[in-house]
């Protein structure tokens, strides 16, 4: 079967091997976890919990009444020492639940197993869906049981699932497809019946044949999954290419995949859909890539929600030299810290430490119009014009020239031979544009 | 762990290592077979032009870049490819300091007074051998043969300064390919050697700092038109600077456009113009002026073929 693709995008040192061989390794309850209560897209949980409270594993301890959000669980048993905000990755302050482990890991009453997950019905997987606090674990964390539900006059015909995880370095997925392959295929079982859907395929890029082998293996029962071979490329799991390599259906500019009737969801989020049925567990720990040159030991992790990234790089043998730059997400798309008292969220699908070498800023030289990053972009727009746009503050040119329909994949950024800071100054000249639409809104 | 000092910038956090100045050492690298045969078929004197027109352009290039308080960018190269094309594009006995005042014009009129690097309309060494034919007229016609190259025209003496575009416009002599192939023919340092300049340009393929685009519409135009003015499209691929101007020159990031559109396009511009300047202009030679020529209309291309944006379609269709 040929792999298949999309037009654009680059090949980046993949930087894989030192975790892609190895088992997932769990790791026990931290001493401490500060969970978010903003984990999410969506609007903020409200603490239902008080400091001095005791809590369990698996306890809701965070919730909102409003309709694009997604509920937080304890992921230790223990006590609650603050409900204080905590910079989270980025660096903002978010309102966080800290609890202190008692050791014990005792699990919530609520959480037991299902006996009749054959006989629920759609709406009544989207419930538990989303009281066990799932959103898209690819990194964007958007609520899962909101996603599964097309929005009024619309209508899903088709399943995607993602495993392509075409990021440099992260192997979480990877490693989860091949030990959690029967997992994920259940998984996805649930997703055509939450979204009464009859077809599913699982994109997974050709670099991770023994993935391809096992969810092929688990699926071979059911005709409804297909395994798509992907070609290796970033950014292949984006959701819009992701769409077109596997339908050649194209997303309309400004739209969502449900527009073309589809749905994608990440293998992970798919394995914790089953675990939420089947269990009874929400989400309470995923698996998380730590790697990159300054670590002693790079490996995937299964950890709980709210270890600090400082406990997790001990887990991991500490570091082998000291880094220069640490990045929650991959090297394309992921977000540099400036600290490791961050915790880890349902959106951390890996942790990088990065060597000075690595993070060495090279200064932008003058645009030699290669047109590498007009043929690297996965949109097919002009990033050397947009991004000129923007750094003259000609936002309204920037519009013009179609920045609002950039995925901020960084393909641009990453060919530039001038080193140019393309996606940087095309997000910026988005923000702006959006800033200008809300206050028009609103005038 | 003390986390103070972290580098905190904005993704991506990884990049190619494919810079512009590797791209330009690979170009003058993707240059070496056809400066070598430049030599082995022109002698020293070649190599002479080669050194002073690279170190007109480079010294030119600091220079201004000295006088004007601007920072020294002779480091990403460009300069000395710019200096080394001007050499390839020069006949082998013009007098040196006719090919430094060339090397100076590229830099300092086409390439530093519209900004430098990635700022210049036109082709920096395409500017200097126009402003140089325009000047020196007879001393830029002035051709020979290549050293050892045993005569094969009976009438050798009056044709022996004519390139194989001239042969055949003037004499009705149509050179053997192999000869064309190989190099052994009259013309511009690097220009005679088919076969040097499609190694190198193999090179910057496979490197990646060209594509098929440009070269592929531009010589592809030439032999097809050609072949329907009833010309030799074989004899016009392979004579004169066609493939030199189609893989070194047409390609010229700067001047070129950026969409894969628009490449092809430029190259179909530059093959018609060449061939309308071959069979109809004043020189024998059009590969210059119709890259040039193309050359003013990069911005406009580059308008007009704008691709069309990913999921840009008509709802429901």
């Amino acid at each position: 079967m040929v792999a298949k693709t999309f037009r654009g995008g680059v090949h980046a040192h993949y930087h894989k091997e030192d975790t892609a061989s190895k088992p997932i390794r769990r790791l026990g309850p931290p001493g401490r976890v500060v969970i978010s209560l903003h984990q999410h897209t969506g609007a903020p949980c409200e603490p239902l919990v008080k400091v001095g409270d005791t809590v369990k594993t698996g306890q809701k301890i965070g919730d909102s009444p409003a309709r694009l959000t997604a509920p937080v669980h304890a992921s230790v048993s223990g006590k609650v020492v603050g409900v204080s905000p905590h910079p989270q990755s980025g660096g903002r302050e978010v309102l966080s639940v800290i609890i202190e482990s008692d050791g014990a890991d005792t699990l919530d009453e609520h959480v037991e197993p299902r006996r009749d997950a054959d006989e629920l019905s759609a709406d009544e997987i989207k419930t538990i869906i989303r009281e066990a606090g799932i959103v898209g674990l690819g990194g964007a964390a958007f609520p899962t049981h909101f996603k599964l539900t097309p929005p009024p006059g619309k209508s899903f015909d088709t399943v995607i699932v993602n495993g392509a995880e075409c990021e440099p370095y992260l192997s979480a997925d990877h490693r989860l497809m091949v030990e959690r392959a029967g997992d994920v295929v259940d998984g996805v079982k649930l997703l055509l019946k939450a979204t009464s859907v009859k077809k599913a395929y699982v994109g997974i890029e050709e670099n991770k044949p023994d993935a391809i082998e096992a969810i092929s293996q688990a699926a071979k029962s059911d005709e409804r999954i297909s395994v798509v071979p992907l070609k290796v490329k970033y950014p292949q799991g984006a959701e819009k290419q992701l769409i077109w390599a596997i339908l050649g259906r194209e997303v309309p500019s400004g739209g969502l995949p449900v527009d073309v009737g589809v749905v994608v969801n990440n293998v992970g989020t798919a394995a914790a859909v089953k675990d939420a049925v089947c269990s009874g567990m929400p989400l309470v720990e995923r698996v998380v890539t730590v790697a990159g040159s300054c670590i002693a030991e790079p490996q995937n992790v299964q950890v709980r929600i709210g270890t600090l990234l400082s406990d997790l790089i001990e887990a991991c043998g500490g570091c082998s030299s000291p880094p220069a730059k640490i990045i929650i997400g991959g090297p394309m798309m992921g977000v540099a810290q400036f600290t490791t008292d961050i915790p880890v969220t349902k959106g951390t699908s890996g942790v990088l430490l990065l060597g000075k070498e690595e993070a060495a800023p090279a200064g932008p030289m003058p645009c030699v119009r290669c047109g590498k990053c007009v043929e690297a972009c996965s949109m097919r727009l002009m990033p050397l014009w947009i991004a000129s746009y923007a750094e003259a503050g000609r936002y309204g040119d920037a519009e013009r020239v179609n920045a609002l329909d950039c995925i901020e994949c960084g393909c641009c950024s990453f060919v530039c031979p001038s080193r140019r800071r393309l996606v940087q100054a095309i997000r910026l000249a988005k923000s702006e544009i959006m800033a200008r639409r809300r206050k028009a809104q609103a005038s | 762990m003390d986390a103070t000092g972290l580098v905190v910038s904005s993704s991506p956090h990884q990049r190619t290592a494919v810079s512009t100045p590797v791209i330009m050492s690979d170009v003058i690298l993707a240059l070496m077979p056809a400066s070598l045969a430049g030599v082995w078929f022109f002698g020293l004197r070649a190599f002479a032009m080669m050194l002073v027109c690279v170190v007109a352009a480079v010294a030119t290039e600091a220079g201004l870049e000295k006088l004007f308080r601007k920072p020294i960018t002779i480091g990403d190269y460009s300069a000395a490819v710019a200096g080394l094309l001007l050499a390839l594009v020069l006949p082998p006995d013009l007098p040196l300091w006719i090919g430094a005042i060339g090397a100076v014009f590229s830099m300092a009129i086409a390439k530093f007074i519209f900004g430098g690097l990635g700022q210049n309309v036109f082709n920096p060494a395409l500017i200097g051998r126009a402003v140089l034919l325009a000047s020196w007229p007879v001393a830029m016609t002035r051709w020979r043969w290549p050293l050892f190259e045993a005569a094969w025209i009976s009438d050798f003496d009056a044709l022996s300064s004519a390139t194989p575009l001239a042969l055949l416009r003037l004499g009705g002599i149509k050179t053997p390919y192999v000869n064309l192939f190989l190099g052994n023919v009259a013309g511009s340092i690097g220009e005679t050697s088919a076969l040097a300049i499609l190694i190198g340009a193999a090179y910057l393929i496979w490197r990646g700092h060209i594509n098929w685009r440009i070269p592929a519409s531009f010589i592809g135009t030439v032999a097809v038109l050609a072949a329907l003015f009833g010309e030799d499209p074989l004899f016009h691929m392979l004579a004169g600077g066609l493939f030199l101007g189609a893989f070194f020159m047409a390609t010229d990031y700067v001047t070129s456009p950026v969409t894969p559109k628009g490449q092809i396009a430029f190259g179909i511009g530059c093959g018609v113009l060449t061939v309308l300047i071959r069979l109809f202009g004043g020189y024998p030679e059009g590969v210059c002026y119709a890259i040039l020529i193309m050359n003013s209309a990069t911005a406009l291309i580059d308008r007009v073929t704008v691709p069309r944006k990913f999921g840009e379609v008509k709802k429901g269709a």
